[in-house]
C-alpha cells in the first residue's frame, strides 16, 4: 500500500496549484533540506517528465527551493521562495532533462555549501506523497509499503548491531535493510524498513547512538 | 484494513456502520492517534477547505488571468432566478470552481486527493449541506468517506494526473465525492460504491491536458463537471440504480486506461487542448521565451 493514511487521500492543506508538482516537490525539497542538515548556499535542481515540461505553470521551482528553504506544504511563503531564496544568499539554478526516468515527476536536488554535498532523487507520485529513490547516488529500494526511515552514520564496526538493538529493544521488526557507503570508513546509510510505526522516542534514542549523525523518516 | 471496495462495503456491512467509521478506525490503527485527534485533525482539513471557498466565491484571479472569477459569476447568475438546473447543482459547481480558482492563484487549500482535484469534494459537500443540514460531525465523516474511496483508488490505481490522466485526478475526486453524498443523504455502503462506480465510468479516458502546463485550463472547469457528476451519480444510486461494472473492476479499467494513454496526454501539456493553437499561443504570451 503506497498510501497509508486518510489524511493522504483528503490532504496535504497546502498552497496550490497542484499536490504532485507542488506539495509533493516541496515535500522532496524539504527531505533534501534535512539530510543536508542546514540552509545550502548553493541549489542545482534537475527535473525530469512531466516536471520539467510544466513545472513554471504547476510552480514546481519555488515549491522545490520552498522546501530547500525548509517550508511545509502550506507555507504561504512558497509562491516568492525564489526571491527569498536570494535573499538570503542561496545561488539556485534549474536544468530541464530530457532524460526519460522510471517516474513522471521526477527531480534531482544537489545542494552545496563550502564543506559538503549531497544529491537526491526523489519522485512525487501523486496527491503530495513522494518517494526518495537515490541519495548521493545510493539507490534506495524502497517498497513505500512499510514505515521506513534512514539512518546516516559512520562506517564503524557494531553500528548495525547498536541500531538493530535499539529496535529489538522496543519490539520494532526489520522487514527490509539496505547499508551502503562511499568508502570504507566514510559516511554510510542503513535504511531499514520495519513492520511497525517508529515514534519519536526511538528516533530520539538511535540519533543518541554514538556514530549516528542523523535519522530521517522517509516514510511514514 | 480493506484493499478494494468490496472489502470496504462488505466491512461496513457486516460491522452495520458507516464507510467513514470504517476509515475512522483503520485511520487510529494505522496512526497510533486517538479518535478525538484524527477527528480534530479532518476538522482543519474541513475549516481550509471553507475558507478556500469563501474565498474563491468573493473572486480571485490567477497570476496569468487565465482564470478567476467564473464563481462569482455562476452565484449571480443563480439570483437571478434564470437558471436552468437546480440551484444545488449550480452551486456545487460554482464552490467546485471557486476552489479551484484559489488554487490556481496560488492560494491555500486541501488536496481532495490532489490539488488539481480539489473543488469536487468541498464543492459538493456544501452544496448537499444546504438542503441535508449535516452536523459538523456529519461533514468530517463526508470527508473521511471521500478518504475510503480515494483510498482505494490511490492504492489499486492512481490519483495522479501525470501517471493516469485526468480521469485519475477528477475521475477519482468525483467518485469519491458521489459515493459521499450517497452516505450523507442515508444512502447504503453498496449505494454509495455504486455511486462511486457510476460516476468513474463516465469520466474513463479522460486526459490531462493543462493549457501551458498551469492547473488552470481546463482544470477549473473539469472540477465544475466533476461536481455536477458526483450528484447525478449519487442521485441515480439513490434511486436503486447499479452499475452493471462492479466499482473495482471499473477502478481496474481507469488505471489499465491511464497505462496506455500516451505521455502527451499526461500532464505534459503536449497534447490535447495544451496542443491547440489558442493553447500555444496562450503557453507563449504567459512564458515567453522562457517556455521550452
Amino acid at each position: 500500500m503506497k498510501y497509508r493514511s486518510a489524511f493522504d487521500i483528503i490532504g496535504p492543506v497546502m498552497v496550490g496549484p497542484s499536490s504532485s508538482h507542488t506539495a509533493g516537490a516541496a515535500r522532496i525539497g524539504r527531505v533534501a533540506r534535512t539530510l543536508f542538515g542546514k540552509q545550502p548556499n548553493k541549489a542545482i535542481i534537475s527535473l525530469y517528465g512531466s516536471f520539467a515540461k510544466t513545472y513554471r505553470g504547476h510552480g514546481t521551482d519555488v515549491a522545490v527551493v520552498g522546501g530547500i528553504l525548509d517550508f511545509d506544504t502550506d507555507d504561504e511563503r512558497i509562491p516568492s521562495s525564489l526571491t527569498i531564496a536570494r535573499e538570503a544568499g542561496m545561488e539556485v539554478t534549474f536544468t530541464i532533462e530530457d532524460t526519460v526516468m522510471d517516474h513522471p515527476n521526477t527531480v534531482k536536488i544537489r545542494l552545496f555549501d563550502e564543506d559538503k554535498e549531497l544529491e537526491l532523487v526523489g519522485i512525487s507520485i501523486g496527491g503530495g506523497t513522494i518517494e526518495i529513490t537515490e541519495l548521493n547516488t545510493f539507490k534506495l529500494k524502497l517498497s513505500g509499503e512499510n514505515p521506513a526511515i534512514l539512518v546516516v552514520h559512520n562506517d564503524v564496526f557494531g553500528i548495525i548491531s547498536s541500531v538493530s538493538t535499539v529496535l529489538a529493544n522496543h519490539e520494532i521488526n526489520i522487514g527490509h535493510m539496505e547499508v551502503s557507503r562511499k568508502e570504507k570508513g566514510q559516511m554510510a546509510l542503513m535504511v531499514i524498513e520495519v513492520d511497525q510505526k517508529i515514534k519519536l522516542e526511538i528516533m530520539k534514542e538511535l540519533e543518541e547512538l554514538e556514530n549516528v549523525s542523523q535519522v530521517i523518516k522517509m516514510v511514514d | 484494513m480493506f484493499r478494494n471496495v468490496a472489502e470496504l462495503v462488505e466491512l461496513a456491512e457486516s460491522k452495520n456502520v458507516k464507510i467513514a467509521e470504517i476509515m475512522i478506525l483503520q485511520e487510529m490503527e494505522f496512526s497510533g492517534l486517538s479518535r478525538e485527534q484524527i477527528i480534530e485533525k479532518m476538522d482543519r482539513n474541513l475549516t481550509v477547505m471553507e475558507q478556500a471557498v469563501e474565498r474563491g466565491l468573493k473572486g480571485v484571479q490567477s497570476v496569468t488571468g487565465l482564470t478567476g472569477g467564473d464563481a462569482v459569476l455562476l452565484q449571480n447568475y443563480m439570483k437571478t432566478g434564470k437558471a436552468l438546473a437546480g440551484n444545488l447543482l449550480l452551486d456545487a459547481v460554482s464552490k467546485a470552481v471557486a476552489t479551484n480558482e484559489v488554487n490556481a492563484a496560488m492560494g491555500m487549500i486541501c488536496a481532495t486527493p490532489t490539488a488539481g482535484s480539489a473543488g469536487v469534494v468541498p464543492g459538493t459537500l456544501f452544496a448537499v449541506k444546504e438542503k441535508l443540514n449535516p452536523t459538523r460531525a456529519e461533514m468530517i465523516e463526508f470527508l473521511f468517506t471521500s478518504a475510503a474511496f480515494g483510498f482505494v483508488v490511490a492504492n489499486n490505481a492512481s490519483i495522479s494526473g501525470a501517471a493516469g490522466g485526468c480521469q485519475a485526478e477528477v475521475g477519482s475526486a468525483s467518485g469519491m465525492a458521489a459515493a459521499a453524498i450517497v452516505e450523507l443523504a442515508g444512502g447504503t455502503p453498496s449505494q454509495a460504491a455504486e455511486a462511486m462506480a457510476i460516476t468513474l465510468k463516465n469520466m474513463l479516458g479522460l486526459v490531462c491536458d493543462p493549457v501551458a502546463g498551469l492547473v488552470e485550463v481546463p482544470c477549473v472547469k473539469r472540477n465544475a463537471m466533476g461536481a455536477s457528476n458526483a450528484i447525478t451519480a449519487a442521485d441515480m444510486a439513490l434511486a436503486g440504480i447499479t452499475s452493471r461494472i462492479p466499482c473495482d473492476e471499473v477502478i481496474d479499467a481507469m488505471y489499465k486506461i491511464g497505462l496506455t494513454m500516451p505521455s502527451a496526454l499526461r500532464e505534459t501539456a503536449e497534447g490535447g487542448l495544451a496542443a491547440t493553437p489558442t493553447g500555444r499561443r496562450l503557453a507563449k504570451e504567459i512564458f515567453g521565451s522562457y517556455k521550452q
